[in-house]
C-alpha cells in the first residue's frame, strides 16, 4: 500500500498479494472467489445475479453507482455476490428511475464494499493468475491473517452452490396459455423467466433437487435449465434428472443449466482459468454464421472432446474458441453457455427463446446415447 | 466472406479543405483506410484539395490527386484512373456529397463505377430527413415531431400545430448551416429563409424543440453479414440544443442504466438495418428526456464522423481501418483485433476509463458575432483526455484546450471561482449556452452554487455538475491551506486523484508549480500509466496507447532502443492545425525507420499521430509542462523534438531545457533568439539586414508618442502572438485610440508592439532545412495578397510569380545567412516583405511552419521527414542533399475561411489570422493553378455574368486593366457612381448601381438575384465601412466570389481566364513532370 491511500478495507488474495480501498458498504468481512466483469453498466444485474454466489465482484468500468439502484432491475430478490469491488463508488447518483444510492443499498443488505481499489491492477492479476480466493474486509487491515483466511477459504470446485441459491419450493412465476414451461432454478436470473413468460408460456419453477418424475408429472412442453453458480459437477442429482427429462420433453439450457445438460449427455466440463464475465463476448452461431454480442458469466466449461455423438458445437466464442453453445436435434435440446436473456447486456440473443419457443410444439424424437456420469 | 474478387482499384475522396465542422478527423479516417485497403492489395486512388493532410502524402494511395472536389473534377479522374470502385463514407460529408452527386448526375454508371461501403439509397435515407423519418418508424424507434416546408407559409403553419420554441434544420449541409433554434415567428421566418437558400434542396424541416433533453450518440458498425456491434457509447454534457461538435462529451454514457443502454442499442441496430447500411460505419444520435427516460433518434451518418474518430481514440477501436475493409468484402469476425491481436474486431469495446472531449472555439478571432453555441457548430477544434474518473478525465480535458482568458486564469492557479464572483451575473450568463460555460460553472459551483440549482438553470445533468463539485469543494479546502507545509500525502493524493495540476494546486496555497512538483516528488508521488486496450484488461493487449492516472499499478513499458519524444500541437485552433499534426507523423516515421523508439504525447482526437501505430508508443496526456514532464521521467528520452508541433511545444521549450531535458534540434538559446524580440532584433542587426521599423510603448501617451514616430500606418500587437491575435493595422492617431479604448492593458511587463507597416509590399514565406552546419532553402513563396495581411490568409505560390529572379536569390541568401546565425538544426521558416528592391525580414520561426506541407507537395521533396532524420543525427551530407528540387509545376496555397459561420463578422482580411485550412492548386500556368485553388476553396470562379466593382481611390489605377480583361472575357460591370464615372473615363461600359440607401434596387439586392457572379471590394476606409460590410455580407450570403485585395482580383482574372481557355486537367502526385493530360 502506498502509504498516502489512507485506506479503511482492503481485499487480501490467496497468493499473498493486497489491495486497499475505502469501503462503502457495510463493515465486516467476506470470502469468496474474486472474479471481474467488464460489462460497462448494470452493475445492479450483477449484484444479484445468483450465479455469483460464492464471488467476490471486481467492476472493471471504474465508474460504479453512477444511476443509483431501482428495483426493477434486481435479477433476484436479493443480493448474492459474497463482496464488491469498484474503482469509484458514486455519492450523487442521478437518473429519472433512481430510487437509492448504491452504497446504502449495500450497507442496508450487509454486504462488504471497497472503492478506490486500483481494479486495473487486480483484474490483470486475476488475468495472470487465474481466478483466486479472497476476503474483503473492513475491520481486520492485517495481511497475515487474511491471506491465511482466503487460504482457509473454499473455493469454487466442488461446491453445490445451487443448492444454497435455490428456491425452496416450487412456485408458478406467471400464467400463460401457451403451454406449462417448467424452469429448474438453479440460480435463476428473473429475466429468464419474463423472457419465457413473454412467449405466451405458463411458467413454473422447481428447486434444483427436482426429480425428473416430478417435472414430467407437471406436464410440461418445455423444460429450461437455468443459470447459477459454482461447479456443475457438484450440483447433487441434476445432472441424472436431465438425463432422464431429455428424450422426453424439449430443453432449454443456459450457462450453469447448459453445463448440467452437458453432464447429463455423458460429456465432461472443466474450469477455466479465468471465466467470460461480461457483456460484450463475440459468439458465432455456427448454423448462420452469424454473430452476437453476449452477456457472460461463466468460469467452467464442456468439454469439447467429451460430447457424444448427436451432440454438435452449436455456438463458439470468437475470443477464445470456447464452446458456447451445443445443440442436439433429436432431443430437440437448445444449450448455451453464455445469456440470451442479457441483463445486463446485449439483446442480440433473444432469439434463442424463440427457438425454444418453436422447439416446444415439437417432440423430441429420441433418447440420450448415453448414460449420465454421475457426479 | 473475405475481400471480394472483383474490386482491384478503389478510389477515396478525402474532406477537402479543414473548415468548421469538417477537421482532421477525416485526414485520419481517410489515411487508415488507404492504407488498410493497400495492405489487402487494392490499389487505391485517392482525390483530396488538401494538401496538409498525411492522406495526400505520395506513399499512402497508389495515386493521389490533390485537385479540387468537384464533379468535373473527379470525372476527369474517373476518366485516367477506371476504377472500380468509390468509397464515399470515409471523407467526411463533403466526400459523401460528392459521391452522391457524381451518382446522381450519372458519372459513376458511366464509368462502371459501384459505390461501396453505402449505396446511394442508404445514403439518402440516411440524410434525407423525410426519409430517414419514415426509416425509423418502420424500425419501431421514434423521432421528433417534425413537419418539412419549401416556403415560410408552410413554416408558419407548422408552428401553429407544434408550438414554440422549434428547431428549424437543412439537409446536406456541413455542421449545421441554416439551421437553428427559434422561439418566435420573426426568427422562424428569418431562420427558415437562410435554411431553404442553404440546402441543395431548397426545403427545411421544422421540428419540436428537445433543448434540455440529454443527448447519446452511438457508433455503430454493420458487415454484409448482417453482424452488428456498437463500438462505443457517447453522452453529451451539454443537453440537446447544442451542435454535438460543439458539446462536452463524455465516453462511455454515464447516467444511463443498462436498460436504457440497451434499449438504445436496440433501436440503433434496428435503424442501421433499416436504412441498409451495408457495410461500414454510422453515427446514430438520440435524445432522451431527463424526467420520463422517453427516447428519440434525431439523426445518423451513414458514414465515419467526427465522433466515429472520437470513439476509434477513445477505445482503441479503428473505426475507419474497419469500415474500410468491410467495404471491400470482410466481416466483423474475419478481422483481428489490433489491440490484443488474439480475439476478432467482431466485439464491443469494453472501457476501464472514462473519455472526456472539450470543444476548442476562436471566438476570441471573431469578435463582432455572438458567442453563443446553438445547432450551428462553431468550434475549430477540439481534445480529448482520458482518466480514471470524470473528475480527472475533465481537469486533464481543461488543461489541455491551452486557453487563455478564463480557463487560463484557473490554469495559472486561481482556483475557480473568486469571491468578487457575483452569482446572479454567473446564473444569467448559464443560461445561454457559450464558449466558456465549462469555466463558468466551475466558478457558480465555487460561489455556493448547487448542482442541482445549476442543472435546473442549464439543463445539465446534475451527475456532471455534481461530479465538478469535488473539484471546487477540493480546491476550496486548498485554499484554506495556511501553506504548502500544511499538504498531507493523503491530501495531495485526493487532490491528484481528482486531476488538478500542479500549478492549480500551488497557486491555491500560495506557491509554485515548481513547489508541488518537487513535494510532490518527495514522496515519490508519481502518476501511472494505464492501457487503452479495447477490452478492461480482460486480454493481454500488444498496442502500446498510454494514459496517466494516479493510481498503485504502472503498465509504462519503455523500450531498449534510444527513444525520441515528439510533442504534438494539441487541438486544432486558428493560426495552428493538421499541417502540424502532419510534420509530427512524418518525423514520427522517419525516426521509427531510422532505429529509434518515438514516443508522441498529443491532446488531439481528430489526427493522425494519435493513431496507436504512428509512433512507438503514444501517451494520450495535454501538452503542458507536468504532464510532459512526466511522460519524459519514465521514457528518459534521449532528446525531445520541440519543433515540429508548432507554438503549443515550442512553448514547453524553455521548460524543458531549465529541467535539464535535451531538446533535440536547434537548440534553446538559438530558439530564444529568434522568439525574443529584442535578441531577434539583434541578430538581424548582426547581419546586416533590414527590419521594419519598430518600438513597443508601455503607455498609453507613449504609444501615440511611438505611432508618431514610426509614422502611419503601424502594425500594433500584444506582446505574445499566435496566430495574429489582436494584430491590427493602424492607420491614424484616431484609428491608434479606437485600439487603445478596446481594452488593451498596457505595462512594462506587457508593452505595446509597434511595427512600421509596410503599405503594398509583397510578403514572401521561406521554408529551410539546415543541420547546423549545412543549409538549404526548401522554397520561397510570393504571398499574392500584400502584406498586412495575415501570412496564413494569404494565398501564395511556388515558384514566386512576380518577384525577378535577382531578389527571390538574395532571399535565399538572407534566410540561409539567418539559417546558419541560428544553427538551425530542422526546420526554419522566415517572412520577408519586399517593397522595390528592398527585402524586410519580418519573422523568423524555428520550427516547421504552416506551409511546410505544401512545400513538400509542390517541390515533390519530403521535408518534415528529412528534418526530422537531420534532427535525429543524420547530417545533410548523409542524406545527399545539396539543394531541394525545382518545382515543376505551378502551386497554389489558397486558405478558407470560416466567415460564413459567423453572423456579423466582416468578411475581410487581416493581420489577424482567421482561416480554417487550406487547399491546394497545382497546374502547368499560374491561371489554371489559381483556378483549381479558388474550385478546391469552394468558392470557385465564374465564367462569366456581372462583376460588380468597388475599389478605393489608390486601387483605381490598377484596376482598369483587369476590368477591361474582364470585359474583354465577356463581363458586363456594374460599379458605385464614383467608380463607374472613372471606368466610362477610360473607356468601359459600366453600369451605376445604387450604395446600400441611395434607392432600390441597391447593390446589395442585385447580389441577392444571382445577377451578380464576381464582387471586387476593397476596403475604402471607416468612412464607407458600413456598405462594404453590407456588400460582403450579402456576397458570402449568397455564396458570391469576393475578392477584397487588388493581386487577388488580378489572380482571380487570371484563373477566369485560364478556365475559358478549356477544361482543367487532372495530374497524380506519384507522376512525374510533364503537363497535365
Amino acid at each position: 500500500m502506498k502509504p498516502w491511500m489512507d485506506a479503511d478495507a482492503c481485499l487480501a488474495l490467496e497468493d499473498g498479494r493486497m489491495f486497499y480501498g475505502r469501503s462503502f458498504g457495510a463493515k465486516g468481512a467476506c470470502a469468496g472467489e474474486v472474479v471481474f466483469n467488464t460489462a460497462m453498466s448494470g452493475y445492479q444485474e450483477i449484484y444479484s445475479d445468483p450465479s455469483y454466489a460464492g464471488q467476490i465482484v471486481c467492476l472493471t468500468y471504474p465508474l460504479i453507482g453512477n444511476y443509483g439502484v431501482t428495483d426493477a432491475d434486481f435479477e433476484s430478490p436479493r443480493f448474492h455476490a459474497e463482496g464488491v469491488i469498484v474503482r469509484e463508488h458514486c455519492e450523487h447518483p442521478s437518473s429519472w428511475r433512481l430510487e437509492a444510492r448504491l452504497g446504502d443499498w449495500l450497507t442496508e443488505r450487509g454486504i462488504v464494499a471497497i472503492s478506490e481499489v486500483d481494479t486495473r491492477a487486480l483484474t490483470r492479476h486475476i488475468r495472470q493468475a487465474g481466478e483466486l480466493r479472497g476476503v474483503l474486509s473492513t475491520d481486520d487491515l492485517d495481511p497475515g491473517r487474511l491471506v491465511e483466511r482466503a487460504r482457509a477459504s473454499t473455493g469454487l470446485m466442488g461446491a453445490d452452490l445451487a443448492s444454497r441459491v435455490t428456491c425452496a419450493a416450487p412456485y408458478v412465476f406467471a400464467p400463460g396459455e401457451r403451454g406449462r414451461v417448467v424452469v429448474y432454478d438453479f440460480g435463476v436470473k428473473r429475466t429468464i423467466l419474463t423472457e419465457v413468460a413473454r412467449r405466451g408460456f405458463a411458467v413454473e419453477v422447481v428447486p434444483a433437487h427436482t426429480s425428473a418424475a416430478d417435472v414430467l408429472a407437471r406436464n410440461p412442453v418445455g423444460v429450461v435449465l437455468s443459470n447459477g453458480p459454482g461447479d456443475p459437477a457438484a450440483v447433487q442429482g441434476a445432472p441424472e434428472a436431465v438425463a432422464a427429462l431429455l428424450g422426453k420433453v424439449p430443453v432449454l439450457a443456459i450457462c450453469l443449466g447448459h453445463q448440467i445438460a452437458g453432464l447429463a449427455l455423458g460429456a465432461t466440463t472443466s474450469k477455466l482459468k479465468f471465466g467470460h464475465h461480461g457483456a460484450n463476448h463475440p459468439v458465432m452461431d455456427l448454423t448462420t454464421r452469424r454473430v452476437a454480442v453476449t452477456s457472460q458469466n461463466h468460469g467452467f466449461v464442456v468439454d469439447e472432446k467429451s460430447l457424444p455423438a448427436g451432440c454438435r458445437v452449436s455456438h463458439r466464442s470468437l475470443n477464445d474458441g470456447a464452446v458456447e453453445g451445443i445443440a442436439h436435434d433429436a432431443l430437440a435440446l437448445v444449450s448455451v453457455q453464455y445469456h440470451p436473456e442479457s441483463a445486463p447486456g446485449p439483446h442480440d440473443s433473444t432469439g434463442l427463446f424463440d427457438r425454444f419457443a418453436e422447439l416446444t410444439s415439437t417432440r423430441p424424437v429420441a433418447a440420450p446415447a448415453s448414460a449420465p456420469v454421475p457426479a | 466472406m473475405p475481400l471480394r474478387s472483383d474490386l482491384k482499384k478503389v478510389l477515396l475522396i478525402g474532406s477537402g479543405p479543414i473548415v468548421i465542422g469538417q477537421a482532421c478527423e477525416f485526414d485520419y479516417s481517410g489515411t487508415q483506410a488507404c492504407r488498410a485497403l493497400k495492405k489487402q492489395g487494392l490499389e487505391v486512388v485517392l482525390v483530396n484539395s488538401n494538401p496538409a493532410t498525411i492522406m495526400t502524402d505520395p506513399g499512402v494511395a497508389d495515386r493521389t490527386y490533390v485537385e479540387p472536389l468537384t464533379v468535373e473534377i473527379l470525372e476527369r479522374i474517373l476518366e485516367r484512373e477506371k476504377p472500380d470502385a468509390l468509397l464515399p463514407t470515409v471523407g467526411g460529408q463533403t466526400g459523401l456529397n460528392l459521391a452522391i452527386e457524381a451518382a446522381e448526375k450519372g458519372v459513376l454508371a458511366r464509368h462502371g463505377v459501384e459505390l461501396i461501403g453505402a449505396s446511394l439509397e442508404a445514403i439518402r435515407m440516411a440524410e434525407d430527413r423525410e426519409q430517414f423519418k419514415r426509416a425509423a418508424a418502420r424500425a419501431g424507434v421514434e423521432t421528433p415531431r417534425s413537419g418539412r416546408v419549401r416556403s415560410l407559409d408552410d413554416a408558419r403553419a407548422l408552428a401553429v400545430t407544434l408550438g414554440f420554441p422549434l428547431v428549424v434544420r437543412a439537409s446536406f449541409t456541413l455542421g449545421g448551416l441554416g439551421s437553428g433554434t427559434v422561439f418566435d415567428l420573426a426568427e422562424l421566418e428569418e431562420t427558415v429563409t437562410i435554411g431553404i437558400a442553404a440546402s441543395p434542396m431548397h426545403e427545411v424541416l421544422v421540428e419540436e424543440c428537445l433543448t434540455g433533453w440529454s443527448e447519446f450518440e452511438l457508433e455503430v458498425m454493420r458487415d454484409r453479414n448482417d453482424n452488428v456491434v456498437v463500438v462505443c457509447s457517447i453522452e453529451n454534457f451539454d443537453p440537446m440544443g447544442v451542435h454535438t461538435g460543439d458539446s462536452i462529451t463524455v465516453a462511455p454514457a454515464q447516467t444511463l442504466s443498462d436498460k436504457g443502454y440497451q434499449l438504445m442499442r436496440d433501436a440503433a441496430q434496428r435503424i442501421i438495418r433499416e436504412i441498409k447500411v451495408e457495410a461500414g460505419g454510422s453515427n446514430v444520435q438520440f435524445a432522451v428526456n431527463p424526467k420520463d427516460g422517453r427516447m428519440v433518434v434525431i439523426e445518423m451518418n451513414p458514414r465515419v464522423s467526427r465522433s466515429s474518430a472520437l470513439a476509434s481514440k477513445a477505445t482503441g477501436f479503428p473505426i475507419a481501418k474497419i469500415a474500410a475493409l468491410l467495404a471491400v468484402g470482410y466481416t466483423l469476425d474475419e478481422i483481428p483485433n489490433d489491440i490484443t491481436k488474439a480475439t476478432p474486431a467482431c466485439f464491443e469495446p469494453a472501457l476501464d476509463y472514462c473519455v472526456v472531449k472539450i470543444p476548442r472555439w476562436a471566438f476570441e478571432k471573431f469578435k463582432d458575432t455572438d458567442p453563443v453555441l446553438g445547432t450551428r457548430m462553431k468550434s475549430v477544434g477540439e481534445i480529448m483526455a482520458i482518466g480514471r474518473t470524470f473528475p480527472e478525465a475533465l481537469m486533464k480535458g481543461l488543461r489541455s484546450l491551452e486557453l487563455d482568458g478564463i480557463a487560463m486564469a484557473a490554469e495559472r492557479g486561481e482556483g475557480f471561482g473568486r469571491p468578487e464572483d457575483d452569482p446572479r451575473t454567473l446564473r444569467e450568463h448559464l443560461l445561454r449556452p457559450h464558449w466558456q460555460r465549462l469555466q463558468q460553472l466551475f466558478a457558480s459551483l465555487a460561489v455556493g452554487e448547487t448542482p442541482e440549482g445549476l442543472a435546473e438553470a442549464t439543463g445539465i445533468d446534475p451527475w456532471f455538475l455534481h461530479q465538478m463539485k469535488r473539484i471546487t469543494d477540493t480546491e476550496a479546502e486548498w485554499r484554506e491551506l495556511p501553506s504548502l507545509a500544511a499538504i498531507t500525502p493523503q491530501r495531495l493524493w485526493r487532490a491528484k486523484r481528482l486531476g488538478i495540476s500542479d500549478a492549480r494546486l500551488g497557486a491555491l496555497v500560495g506557491a509554485t508549480e515548481a513547489d508541488v512538483r518537487a513535494l510532490r516528488l518527495g514522496l515519490g508521488m508519481r502518476p501511472t500509466y494505464k492501457a487503452v486496450d479495447t477490452c478492461a484488461a480482460e486480454f493481454e493487449a500488444q498496442t502500446p496507447y498510454f494514459y496517466s492516472t494516479y493510481e498503485e499499478e504502472d503498465e509504462s513499458r519503455p523500450g531498449t532502443a534510444p527513444r525520441i519524444v515528439i510533442l504534438g500541437s494539441g487541438p486544432n485552433r486558428i493560426g495552428q492545425g493538421i499541417e502540424f499534426d502532419y510534420c509530427c507523423v512524418q518525423a514520427a516515421e522517419a525516426l521509427k525507420e531510422d532505429g529509434y523508439e518515438v514516443i508522441l504525447i498529443n491532446s488531439n482526437p481528430e489526427t493522425v499521430s494519435t493513431d496507436y501505430d504512428t509512433s512507438t508508443r503514444l501517451y494520450f496526456e495535454p501538452l503542458t509542462l507536468e504532464d510532459v514532464m512526466n511522460v519524459i521521467e519514465v521514457e528518459q528520452p534521449v532528446g525531445v523534438i520541440v519543433q515540429l508541433g508548432g507554438q503549443t511545444p515550442l512553448k514547453l521549450a524553455r521548460g524543458l531545457h531549465e529541467a535539464g531535458v535535451p531538446l533535440m534540434g536547434t537548440q534553446f538559446d538559438d530558439i530564444d533568439r529568434a522568439e525574443n524580440r529584442r535578441r531577434f532584433a539583434d541578430l538581424v542587426e548582426e547581419l546586416g539586414l533590414l527590419q521594419p521599423a519598430s518600438a513597443t510603448a508601455t503607455s498609453r501617451d507613449d504609444a501615440f508618442v511611438v505611432a508618431e514616430r514610426l509614422g502611419y500606418p503601424v502594425l500594433v500587437r500584444p506582446s505574445y502572438v499566435l496566430g495574429g491575435r489582436g494584430m491590427r493595422t493602424v492607420y491614424d492617431r484616431d484609428d491608434l485610440a479606437s485600439v487603445l479604448d478596446g481594452g488593451v492593458a498596457l505595462s512594462a511587463d506587457e508593452p505595446l508592439l509597434l511595427d512600421k507597416f509596410l503599405e503594398d509590399a509583397i510578403e514572401v514565406d521561406v521554408d529551410a532545412l539546415g543541420d547546423g552546419t549545412d543549409f538549404v532553402v526548401a522554397a520561397v513563396m510570393e504571398h499574392i495578397e500584400e502584406a498586412g495581411i495575415h501570412s496564413g490568409d494569404s494565398s501564395c505560390v511556388i515558384p514566386p510569380y512576380a518577384l525577378g529572379d535577382e531578389l527571390v536569390a538574395r532571399i535565399k541568401e538572407q534566410t540561409l545567412a539567418l539559417a546558419r546565425a541560428l544553427r538551425v538544426r530542422g526546420l526554419l521558416n522566415v517572412q520577408f516583405a519586399v517593397r522595390g528592391d528592398r527585402i524586410y525580414l519580418i519573422e523568423a520561426n524555428p520550427r516547421a511552419s504552416r506551409t511546410v506541407p505544401f512545400v513538400a507537395k509542390a517541390i515533390d521533396w519530403p521535408l518534415a521527414r528529412l528534418a526530422a532524420l537531420v534532427i535525429g543525427g543524420k547530417s545533410l551530407k548523409d542524406l545527399g542533399i545539396t539543394t531541394a528540387p525545382e518545382p515543376k509545376l505551378v502551386s497554389i496555397k489558397k486558405p478558407v475561411l470560416p466567415f460564413a459561420r459567423f453572423p456579423g463578422e466582416d468578411a475581410l482580411l487581416g493581420p489577424e489570422m482567421k482561416s480554417t485550412g487550406e487547399v491546394m492548386g497545382r497546374d502547368v500556368d499560374f491561371g489554371r493553378a489559381f483556378a483549381k485553388a479558388q474550385l478546391g476553396s469552394g468558392e470557385g470562379l465564374p465564367s462569366g455574368g456581372t462583376a460588380f466593382i468597388s475599389v478605393k481611390d489608390d486601387d483605381k489605377r490598377a484596376v482598369i486593366f483587369m476590368a477591361k480583361r474582364l470585359v474583354d472575357l465577356g463581363f458586363k460591370l456594374i460599379a458605385t457612381r464614383g467608380t463607374t464615372r472613372f471606368f466610362k473615363l477610360n473607356g468601359l461600359e459600366c453600369e451605376t448601381v445604387f450604395k446600400v440607401h441611395e434607392g432600390k434596387p441597391d447593390i446589395v439586392d442585385r447580389i441577392a438575384t444571382g445577377e451578380v457572379t464576381l464582387v471586387i471590394n476593397t476596403p475604402l476606409g471607416r468612412v464607407s465601412q458600413f456598405d462594404d460590410r453590407a456588400i460582403r455580407a450579402a456576397a458570402l450570403r449568397h455564396g458570391v466570389p469576393t475578392v477584397t485585395t487588388i493581386p487577388g482580383a488580378l489572380a482571380a482574372v487570371s484563373g477566369i481566364e485560364a478556365m475559358l481557355k478549356g477544361p482543367l486537367g487532372v495530374r497524380a502526385l506519384q507522376e512525374d513532370s510533364c503537363a497535365p493530360a
